[in-house]
C-alpha cells in the first residue's frame, strides 16, 4: 500500500518552538521520499533525507523544525514528502521559497510553511527556534533575535488553523448531513 | 487598464466569485478535468472517512481521468493491490474515463484521448501536469489532499501566478531539440526562475517547433518551478487537437498590454546540446564539455521525451549501428499508440537491431520505481526529467539529462557524445 502517515495532523498552535535542522537549497523530494521505498513507510522513515544529512533520520526528534534555503521540496508532487517529515515528528519548516506543490500539499495537511528570506544564513542546526505562525516571527531562543518571514495569507492560515483540508471537508460534509 | 495573461484569463473565466483576477489574487476556481494515477490509492482512503457514507461521491465522474502508468504491470504484490483498489473506486464511482495498465504515461495518454482543450482549469496528482500547457490549457500538478477536496468539491484554490514570458527566436541546429533548448533556459536562469510563476514561451522558434517537442518544454518548464507552463497558442495546437476531439475549440491568447514580470530573450541559431550533470537539473554543461564521460546505461523514454519523433530520431542515430556493448539501453515509448507506430514504421526493428530493449509503455526507469535501476556508482544518460541523487536507484549513481539525439550517440560510442556527428 501506498505510504500513508501513521500519526494524524498535529493540532494547530500558534506559538510553537523546537530545535532547527538546517537544511541546504534545492532539498528534493526524492531526497525526503525516495521513489524506490514509494511503498513502504517503514524504509521511508529509516531513509529520509539521508543524502543530505547522514544522521537526520536517526536524530531526528519529535517537535524539531527545519531550516532550509532556497527551493524547499521541488521535485515530484508525492506528497509522502511532507508526511514523511510530519511522521519523523518536524512540525514546521521555514524555508526561502518552496517549490509550489510542496507549499500547497503542506498547507492542505495542516503541516505549517513559512517563507522567510535569507533565513538559512542566521541559523545553524541545533539552535532552538520560537516561531509565531500567523506573525512569521522566527526568534533565536539562544541569542534572542528576531527575524520577520513572510505572513501566510489569511486563507491559507485558515486552512492550518483548522488541520487542513480534510479535517474542513469532512466536517463540511458532516454539517449538512 | 493593463491587460491580461493566460493565467489571469483562465483563472478569472473559472473563478468562482466571477470577478475578474489579477497576479497574486487568490480565488477558489472550478476544475474542468481531475487526473489521478497511483496517488489515486489515497485519494480512496480518505473517501473512505466520510461519514454519512452516502456522501462518498465524486463531483463529477466525468470530468475525472484515472490511469496507471507508474508500475505497469504491478511488479509486487503491493502495488497489484493498489491497482486493485483504485479499479474497484472506479467502478463504484461510475468514472467512465479510465486507462488501466495498457495506454501509457498520463501527460501522453491524456492529450492523445482528447481530454484535454484550450483554455481549461486542469488538476493532476502528477507534478509534470504543466505539460497540457503546451496545448493552451492551465494546468498544473497537486498533491493527494488537494486531489481529494478537488475530487469530492470540484473545486480548489489557486494563487493567481505572475507570469514570465521566454521569447525564443532563431533555428534550432542539426540534431539540437527543444529538451536541449529547455535545458540550457534551466541552466542560465536555474530551477527556480518560474516558482509559483505562470511561463508563456513564445517567439518564431516556438512556432516552428512540433506540438511533442513543444509537450517537452511544458513538461520541464515544471522543473523550473512553474506552475503553468503554456505554449505558442497557434493554429498547430487546434489541428493537432481536431483529429482527437469534436468539441469546439477556442484558443486562449494574452492581450497585448499584459503585464509579465520578466521578459527572456533567447536565441537558438548556435545553441549546442546541453546535459543536466548531477545531482541538479541546472547544473548545465554543453555535451562538449562533458563528452567522454563512461556510461553504463542509456534511457530514452519518459512524460519529456518518451514520443515517436524522440525514439525517431535514435533510430536515425542508431540505423545499422551496435550499441556499445557496456552500455544497456532501455527505450520505453510513452504510450501504447506511440508503441504501435513506432512498431508499423519500422523504427523499433532498427532500435532493437542496434542491441536497444524496447519496454511496454510506463514510467519505468525514470522515477526509480522499475524498470532499469542503477547500481552504486553507475552512470546513465536518460532522456527524463530528473538527476536528482537516488532518483533511478543507488544514491552513489549518477543521472545526465539530455535529449533523445544525445542519449541515441552516447548510447552508441559508450560515453556522453554529441548527436550533431550523426
Amino acid at each position: 500500500m501506498t505510504i500513508i502517515g501513521k500519526r494524524t495532523t498535529k493540532e494547530f498552535k500558534e506559538i510553537i518552538n523546537g530545535k532547527i535542522w538546517l537544511f541546504p537549497d534545492n532539498v528534493d523530494t526524492d531526497a525526503i521520499s525516495p521513489g524506490q521505498y514509494l511503498d513502504d513507510l517503514n524504509a521511508t522513515l529509516k531513509h529520509t533525507c539521508e543524502t543530505l544529512i547522514k544522521e537526520f533520520p536517526t536524530e531526528v526528534k519529535d517537535g524539531d523544525i527545519i531550516v532550509a534555503g532556497r527551493n524547499f521540496g521541488c521535485g515530484s508532487s508525492r506528497e509522502t514528502a511532507p508526511t514523511i517529515l510530519q511522521e519523523k515528528g518536524i512540525i514546521a519548516v521555514i524555508a526561502e521559497s518552496f517549490a509550489r506543490i510542496f507549499y500547497r500539499s503542506s498547507i492542505a495537511r495542516g503541516f505549517p510553511v513559512i517563507e522567510a528570506e535569507n533565513i538559512s544564513k542566521q541559523f545553524q542546526t541545533g539552535d532552538n527556534i520560537e516561531l509565531n505562525i500567523p506573525n512569521a516571527e522566527i526568534k533565536n531562543l539562544n541569542t534572542g533575535e528576531v527575524f520577520n518571514g513572510k505572513k501566510i495569507h489569511p486563507l491559507l492560515l485558515k486552512i492550518l488553523k483548522k488541520n487542513g483540508l480534510i479535517e474542513i471537508l469532512l466536517s463540511e460534509l458532516r454539517e449538512d448531513a | 487598464m493593463s491587460g491580461k495573461t493566460i493565467a489571469e484569463k483562465i483563472l478569472g473565466s473559472h473563478s468562482i466569485s466571477g470577478e475578474e483576477v489579477k497576479a497574486n489574487d487568490i480565488v477558489f476556481a472550478n476544475i474542468d478535468l481531475i487526473m489521478s494515477h497511483f496517488g489515486t490509492a489515497k485519494v480512496v482512503l480518505d473517501f473512505q472517512k466520510i461519514r454519512p457514507p452516502k456522501k462518498r461521491k465524486v463531483f463529477d465522474p466525468n470530468k475525472i481521468v484515472i490511469l496507471f502508468d507508474h508500475y505497469n504491470p504491478a511488479p509486487t504484490e503491493k502495488w497489484a493491490g493498489v491497482h486493485d483498489l483504485i479499479r474497484k473506486f472506479v467502478k463504484n464511482q461510475g468514472i467512465t474515463n479510465f486507462y488501466d495498465i495498457r495506454e501509457g504515461i498520463c501527460h501522453q495518454v491524456l492529450p492523445e484521448k482528447g481530454h484535454i482543450n484550450p483554455g481549461m482549469l486542469i488538476i493532476g496528482g502528477d507534478s509534470h501536469t504543466t505539460t497540457y500547457g503546451a496545448f493552451n490549457a492551465a494546468s498544473c500538478g497537486v498533491g493527494n489532499t488537494d486531489l481529494f477536496y478537488a475530487y469530492v468539491t470540484g473545486k480548489l484554490w489557486f494563487r493567481v501566478p505572475s507570469s514570465i514570458k521566454f521569447e525564443i527566436n532563431g533555428r534550432l541546429p542539426y540534431n539540437v531539440m527543444s529538451k536541449d533548448l529547455i535545458i540550457k533556459i534551466a541552466g542560465d536562469y536555474t530551477s527556480e526562475v518560474g516558482i509559483y510563476k505562470s511561463i508563456e514561451f513564445t517567439g518564431e522558434t516556438m512556432e516552428s517547433l512540433s506540438i511533442p517537442s513543444r509537450m517537452t518544454m511544458s513538461n520541464f518548464a515544471l522543473e523550473l518551478g512553474a506552475k503553468f507552463a503554456f505554449g505558442i497558442p497557434d493554429q498547430k495546437v487546434l489541428e493537432w487537437l481536431k483529429e482527437k476531439t469534436n468539441k469546439s475549440l477556442e484558443l486562449i491568447k494574452p492581450d497585448d498590454n499584459a503585464i509579465y514580470e520578466r521578459i527572456y530573450e533567447i536565441e537558438v541559431d548556435d545553441l549546442e546540446p546541453q546535459v543536466s550533470c548531477p545531482h541538479t537539473i541546472d547544473n548545465v554543461k554543453p555535451v562538449s564539455e562533458v563528452a567522454g564521460i563512461k556510461l553504463n546505461q542509456a534511457f530514452l523514454g519518459s512524460c519529456t521525451n518518451g514520443r515517436f519523433e524522440d525514439l525517431e530520431i535514435a533510430a536515425k542515430i542508431l540505423d545499422g549501428k551496435k550499441i556499445h556493448p557496456d552500455v544497456r539501453m532501455i527505450i520505453t515509448p510513452a504510450s501504447q499508440e506511440i508503441w504501435l507506430k513506432t512498431a508499423k514504421s519500422g523504427i523499433a526493428e532498427k532500435l532493437i537491431n542496434a542491441g536497444a530493449i524496447i519496454t511496454n509503455p510506463n514510467c519505468g526507469a525514470c522515477f526509480g520505481g522499475h524498470g532499469g535501476l542503477l547500481a552504486p556508482s553507475e552512470k546513465c544518460i536518460s532522456s527524463s526529467n530528473r538527476n536528482f541523487q537516488g532518483r533511478m536507484g543507488s544514491n552513489s549513481a549518477e543521472i545526465y539529462l539530455g535529449s533523445p539525439a544525445t542519449v541515441a550517440a552516447s548510447a552508441l560510442k559508450g560515453e556522453i557524445s554529441d548527436p550533431r556527428e550523426y
